[in-house]
């Protein structure tokens, strides 16, 4: 026992503390490891054959020419793969009527939408692959298209799948109080039509994996770039009949993932069921071009709303229908009914009103699935409502900012249940707009708006208010009965040295997670960030738990970090008191000391506490329990989610002549509970808004009238790159979680929810003085020109 | 996206490349900067049996002021035009559009030749050429022959290039005593191809426009000079009515996705009112 | 060096001798294989990333004679003669120092997949030893696509080595 100087016994605050992640050093050099970089020995590169139809039947497949190219090992049809491995549905269970034809790893008899893969070929590079994938003779009936959501229900529209009956996969309608009779009595009624066209993720790391099948150990181990390890093992396991402990799924570095690699894609397990077959390690990263057409989608929906408001500026009543266009199958455990659902649920949730009507049809088409991808349908409701109360608001010849107070829900009237459906109990609306304002310079951007418009200058002022809903619980997915895990754990070792290692199943593409995460446990400790090693990625070696979606990293793998660190310190400071014959309650652990919490004088070293408890248990009571690592998970059982909220604006210049907008400034003031790391939050935020920006601007998927993508190229898809974005001043609200002891709601999706409603709502404020309104998203110098025009002629803006 | 496979030769003379482009023919494409052939290789757009990589012909570079024109070799990078106190000095048109063509790690391998054989209706240089009354100097094993730049761009992506030539160099002649110039794109990020250019060239006498050349890129098939446009603003301000008009007739502009022909042809007739705007303010001075 | 990594039995071959990271390569590289899979999948450089293969995200960025170039729009092949620096030894020989320290002060790297484009692309900015104000810092980085930053951080990161190196602070 060591007599040291006294110490200070405050632990060192790290979490709240702008701290650079440790992590980002390797990816400064060059050294991230995705699974691109991964070699196995004898592996092979596999290529598919895609439909070039959006809608066609197989005729024939003949691969002998195929297999007779250089390098070939062997090529697939969907048959040869439908034998051994039975195809995903993705149906949930508890919504009732809710219906998807099966989705066969390779398409079987019919393509379905262009680029769903038909044929796959193996060889010992992925140039020899692409070289015969070239030779497999397709016979194709072409076969017509749906290509449309509307279209799709129509009662004469053919079945895409006749099977299933008709092309609605689900319909949800929404009924709360009496909607009818307040729009018969409202003083106004505002409407608006709107269409978000079709989006695709982008990530800059392509999908991609590398299946490893050792018939030897009958084991399969699959490298994936995917955001949730544990949910990939059960998808191998229970398709290609591997129990479930000899199937491990690790996720290297991954370069970015935002929900597009959340989702399941049935040519993934394609491949992992070639591996299977061969025996031998197959890679498979999907090309740009292929990405275009085979990556999940997202968006594709046409909205048709309206506000009814008094006399006093009070909200009465909004009703919203929405019809998204989901591709052709639903999309496995991540349930592609989610944007439509998150849109009526969630449109007005800020406002106070009870009078509610809404319906969400999905509808299959002849094009690419839509799965999981950042904000889900959130954008989609912040977008609807704020357009609307913005209309309102101009209509009553009332300021947009007053007009939110005066019906935002009150803070005393939490907890609530919004005519939606979503409970809200710790939102700070007001607070958060309060600091927007001062943060923007509102009034004065409004003078120096009506003074420009005198010169002929457009500026325009959007405010956007979203909740955002994160970390969805058991309520939310496990009634679907799709396996899938919303806790998570964290394994914590001290190691005989005295730093530690951490397990986690949070898993990471570049947020920073692991270093929130570490941040936690080393305050949690009273050791420094450096002091712990984060792991994750690994099904195998991390206790099970749910991966990176639904923003949830530090709201439930942040709690497990918390629980699992105060359990180990518990742990060490029980084994320090039988080394140093003290109380535990008396001792702390301080920059890597046990110290006497009233005098700050040190007991032990934690390098000591590892030695003895690892190797001189001799020297301890012989029923000393010695747990130097520890495994928390956890999970609100009851919790369907929680709930962030923030609100945004834009400010930007719309050239009338020419369409094209310049987006001068954006703020955003954020509301995620608890901070874990403002470095680390911010630029969630900011990478978010640009993402959002990106759709309100730029990104759609174009096609033409047979369902074929015209712009499947980065040259041709338009997404945000430096020199158009506008710097984004960020400030936060903290109103902690109540339901957890960290506090932390989570962040990762709040830029982009707010995004494309703040610069909707600034473009129209561009557009008043002409009388017209955008209603299609992204708003294009066409668009905004064809507005104008639509606005001189004296015609709806209906466009 | 891997390249189908082909056979790579690297001449060392021009001789040794016109004999194996007289060889080939159709089955040959030259490789210059690589920046437009090779995305076409990646994406299996372009599967040719041979590709010849002019590289190393030195003859084909540099920038040269030579009697009353700038000679620009085919192999020309952008970033040397860029870059180059000749063409600042006697080509500001194409000192003015070069900022706007892709981005750093583009203009250090893509070349002016290059740009030219493309001949991409979005690109910048290509317009500029014909602004510029170049002349494109092409040789082949059959020996060298001059065309008009005007003459040169025959249709989307097509020139008057046999596939058995190669584009030399650019002979620009010096730009007569007080011309001004203006260089207008609209695209939607910095670097993008144009959905619609102009340039152009005028000349003034006495307030009044006696001569110039307006040229678009982006919203038509290829850049010739626009001649209805032209006789609309010699001698004095045009009428804004019969300017759209002939903005319309001589860009002549097809449906694009999420672009129509008669936004191409509305953004082209505002260039034009700016460019004009500009050329007068810089005949100002 | 001998060629590694994928084993492609037939196609066309060139030898090349070039330089890469300072160390000669004496090589037949595949006639059709561009220089990026060749980094990556015969030197095992993999740090040089693809993320489009046809030109526009900057992932794949290299320097060629110290200019900053997209690898995936050159061949292996006409790499003979020249001198290639990846990010790797860029990395090793400290060329990028300033500025990885201010990525890493920013958290203008967040998936890592776009850093390498980015920093190869900052450094020929800074070569260029001009000063540039924040518009210009933004355009000249415009050729290089980033899904997880919104660009302002590394947009911070290279405006303050910039001023450094000119001797300003950058503005609050």
């Amino acid at each position: 026992m060591s007599e040291a100087p006294p110490r200070p016994v405050a632990p060192q605050p790290l979490i709240g503390k702008r701290l650079p992640r440790a992590g980002v050093d390797r990816l400064l050099r060059g050294r991230g490891r995705y699974v691109g970089d991964i070699v196995l020995p004898r592996m092979l590169h596999l290529a598919f054959v895609r439909s070039p139809y959006a809608h066609a039947r197989i005729r024939s497949i003949e691969t002998a020419p195929a297999l007779a190219r250089p390098g070939v090992a062997a090529v697939f049809t969907g048959r040869d793969l439908a034998e051994h491995c039975p195809p995903l549905v993705g149906v949930a269970s508890n919504r009732r009527g809710h219906k998807s034809a099966p989705q066969y790893p390779l398409a079987v008899e019919r393509a379905v939408w262009q680029g769903q893969p038909v044929a796959a070929v193996v060889a010992g590079s992925r140039a020899e692959a692409e070289d015969a994938a070239e030779a497999v003779a397709v016979e194709w009936e072409e076969l017509p298209p749906v290509a449309d959501g509307l279209a799709a229900l129509a009662p004469s529209a053919a079945a895409i799948h006749p099977e299933i009956g008709d092309n609605l996969a689900f319909e949800h309608t929404i009924l709360a109080g009496n909607p009818d009779a307040a729009f018969a009595a409202a003083h106004r009624i505002v409407a608006q039509r709107f269409v978000f066209e079709r989006q695709t993720g982008l990530t800059l790391e392509p999908r991609g994996l590398v299946a490893d099948w050792d018939p030897g150990a009958e084991t399969l181990t699959v490298h994936h770039s995917h955001q949730s390890p544990f949910q990939m093992q059960d998808v191998f396991s229970r398709h290609l009949d591997v129990p479930e402990h000899r199937v491990r799924v690790i996720a290297p570095d991954i370069g970015g993932g935002f929900g597009l690699k959340i989702n399941v894609y049935a040519e993934e397990l394609a491949v992992a069921a070639i591996a299977k077959r061969l025996g031998r390690p197959v890679k498979f990263i999907a090309d740009r071009l292929e990405s275009f057409v085979s990556d999940a989608h997202s968006r594709d929906h046409a909205i048709s709303a309206r506000l009814a408001v008094g006399e006093d500026g009070r909200i009465a009543a909004m009703e919203v229908d929405d019809i998204s266009a989901i591709g052709a199958y639903g999309m496995p455990l991540r349930f592609n009914i989610a944007e439509g659902m998150m849109t009526v649920t969630s449109t007005g949730a800020p406002y106070d009103f009870a009078a509610y009507r809404a319906r969400t049809r999905n509808a299959y088409v002849n094009k690419n699935l839509i799965g999981m991808f950042r904000g889900v349908g959130l954008p989609l409701a912040c977008a609807v409502g704020e357009v609307l109360v913005d209309k309102a608001a101009a209509e009553l010849g009332i300021d947009p900012v007053a007009f939110r107070r005066l019906n935002y829900r009150a803070r005393d009237s939490l907890p609530c249940v919004t005519p939606g459906g979503v409970r809200l109990d710790s939102v700070s609306f007001e607070a958060c707009l309060d600091k927007l304002v001062a943060m923007m310079g509102y009034e004065a951007l409004r003078r120096e708006q009506a003074e420009l418009r005198g010169r002929g200058v457009y500026r325009g002022i959007g405010i956007a208010t979203f909740i955002e809903q994160t970390a969805y619980g058991p309520p939310y997915y496990g009634p679907t009965e799709a396996r899938i895990s919303v806790q998570d754990g964290c394994t914590i070792r001290l190691e005989p040295s005295g730093t530690f290692r951490c397990v986690t199943s949070i898993t990471d593409q570049g947020q920073g997670t692991l270093a929130g995460l570490a941040q936690i446990i080393a305050e949690t400790l009273g050791v420094a960030t450096a002091d712990i090693d984060m792991i994750s990625g690994d099904s195998a070696i991390s206790p099970y738990g749910g991966g990176a979606w639904a923003s949830r990293g530090m709201a439930v793998g942040g709690e497990a970090a918390l629980k699992a660190a105060s359990a180990l310190r518990a742990n060490i400071l029980d084994l320090a008191g039988a080394i140093g014959q003290a109380a535990p309650a008396e001792l702390d652990i301080v920059e890597g000391q046990i110290v006497r919490i009233a005098t700050g004088s040190a007991v032990v070293s934690l390098a000591d506490v590892g030695r003895i408890g690892y190797f001189r248990q001799d020297t301890l009571p012989q029923d000393f329990d010695v747990q130097l690592s520890v495994t928390k998970t956890h999970v609100a059982n009851h919790q369907s989610y929680y709930v962030a909220n923030g609100v945004h604006a834009a400010s930007l210049e719309l050239d009338p002549e020419t369409g094209f907008i310049r987006l001068l400034g954006y703020w955003a003031v954020d509301d995620c509970g608890r901070v874990i790391n403002p470095l680390l939050v911010d630029e969630q935020i900011r990478g978010g808004v640009v993402q959002g920006i990106g759709a309100a601007l730029y990104e759609e998927c174009q096609y033409d009238a047979q369902a074929g993508l015209l712009n499947g190229t980065m040259a041709d898809y338009l997404a945000p790159m430096a020199a158009e974005m506008p710097d984004i001043a960020v400030a936060h609200v903290e109103t902690p979680e109540p339901s957890t002891r960290l506090g932390a709601k989570g962040v990762g999706e709040a830029g982009t929810i707010a995004a494309i409603g703040a610069l909707w709502v600034a473009i129209n404020d561009a557009l008043r003085p002409f009388g017209a309104t955008i209603s299609h998203q992204p708003f294009t110098p066409e668009r905004v020109l064809d507005a104008l025009a639509a606005a001189r002629a004296g015609k709806p803006a209906e466009n | 996206m891997k390249a189908p496979d082909f056979r790579y030769a690297r001449p060392g003379s021009l001789a040794e490349a016109y004999a194996l482009l007289a060889e080939h023919g159709d089955a040959a494409v030259p490789l210059a900067g690589g920046q437009s052939l090779m995305p076409a290789l990646n994406m299996r757009l372009s599967a040719p049996e041979l590709v010849v990589d002019i590289g190393a012909l030195t003859a084909l570079r540099g920038i040269a002021l030579d009697g009353n024109a700038v000679r620009i070799g085919a192999l020309a990078r952008h970033a040397e035009v860029l870059r180059s106190p000749i063409v600042a000095e006697h080509l500001p048109l194409i000192a003015e559009a070069m900022p706007h063509v892709g981005h750093v790690a583009i203009r250090n391998r893509g070349t002016f030749g290059g740009s030219i054989a493309h001949a991409d209706p979005a690109a910048e240089l290509p317009a500029c050429t014909v602004a510029l009354g170049a002349r494109i100097v092409l040789g082949s094993a059959a020996g060298t022959r001059e065309i008009a730049a005007a003459d040169f761009y025959t249709g989307l992506f097509e020139t008057a290039r046999r596939t058995d030539e190669l584009v030399l160099e650019i002979r620009i002649p010096s730009r007569p005593e007080g011309e001004v110039c203006a260089f207008l794109e609209l695209s939607r990020r910095h670097g993008d191809y144009a959905l619609a250019g102009v340039a152009a060239v005028a000349r003034f006498e006495d307030g009044r426009m006696r001569d110039g050349r307006f040229v678009y890129f982006g919203c038509t098939d290829r850049p010739k000079p626009a001649e209805r446009v032209l006789r609309a603003t010699l001698d004095g301000p045009p009428d804004p009515d019969a300017l759209s008009t002939a903005v319309a007739e001589d860009v002549d502009p097809a449906d694009s996705p999420g672009l129509r022909a008669a936004t191409k042809a509305h953004l082209a007739a505002v260039l034009t009112r700016r460019a004009l705007s500009v050329l007068q303010q810089r005949r100002a001075t | 060096m001998s060629a590694a990594g994928s084993s492609e039995t037939g196609g066309h071959a060139i030898d090349i001798e070039t330089i890469v990271n300072g160390s000669a390569v004496r090589v037949r590289v595949k006639a059709r294989q561009h220089l990026a899979d060749f980094l990556r999948d015969e030197l095992m450089l993999t740090g040089t990333r693809l993320g489009c293969e046809h030109g526009v995200c900057g992932a794949c960025s290299v320097l060629i004679d110290g200019e900053v170039v997209r690898g995936c729009l050159m061949l292996a092949a006409q790499a003979d003669g020249r001198r290639v620096d990846t990010i790797e030894g860029l990395a090793q020989s400290g060329a990028l120092s300033a500025l990885q320290a201010a990525f890493a002060e920013r958290n203008a790297a967040q998936c890592g997949y776009c850093t390498a484009g980015m920093l190869l692309t900052a450094h020929a900015l800074l070569a260029e030893s001009v000063p540039l104000s924040r518009a210009e810092i933004r355009a000249f980085l415009s050729g290089n696509f980033c899904r997880c930053t919104g660009y302002q951080a590394i947009v911070d990161a290279v405006e303050a080595v910039l001023m450094a190196r000119h001797g300003r602070t950058p503005p609050e």
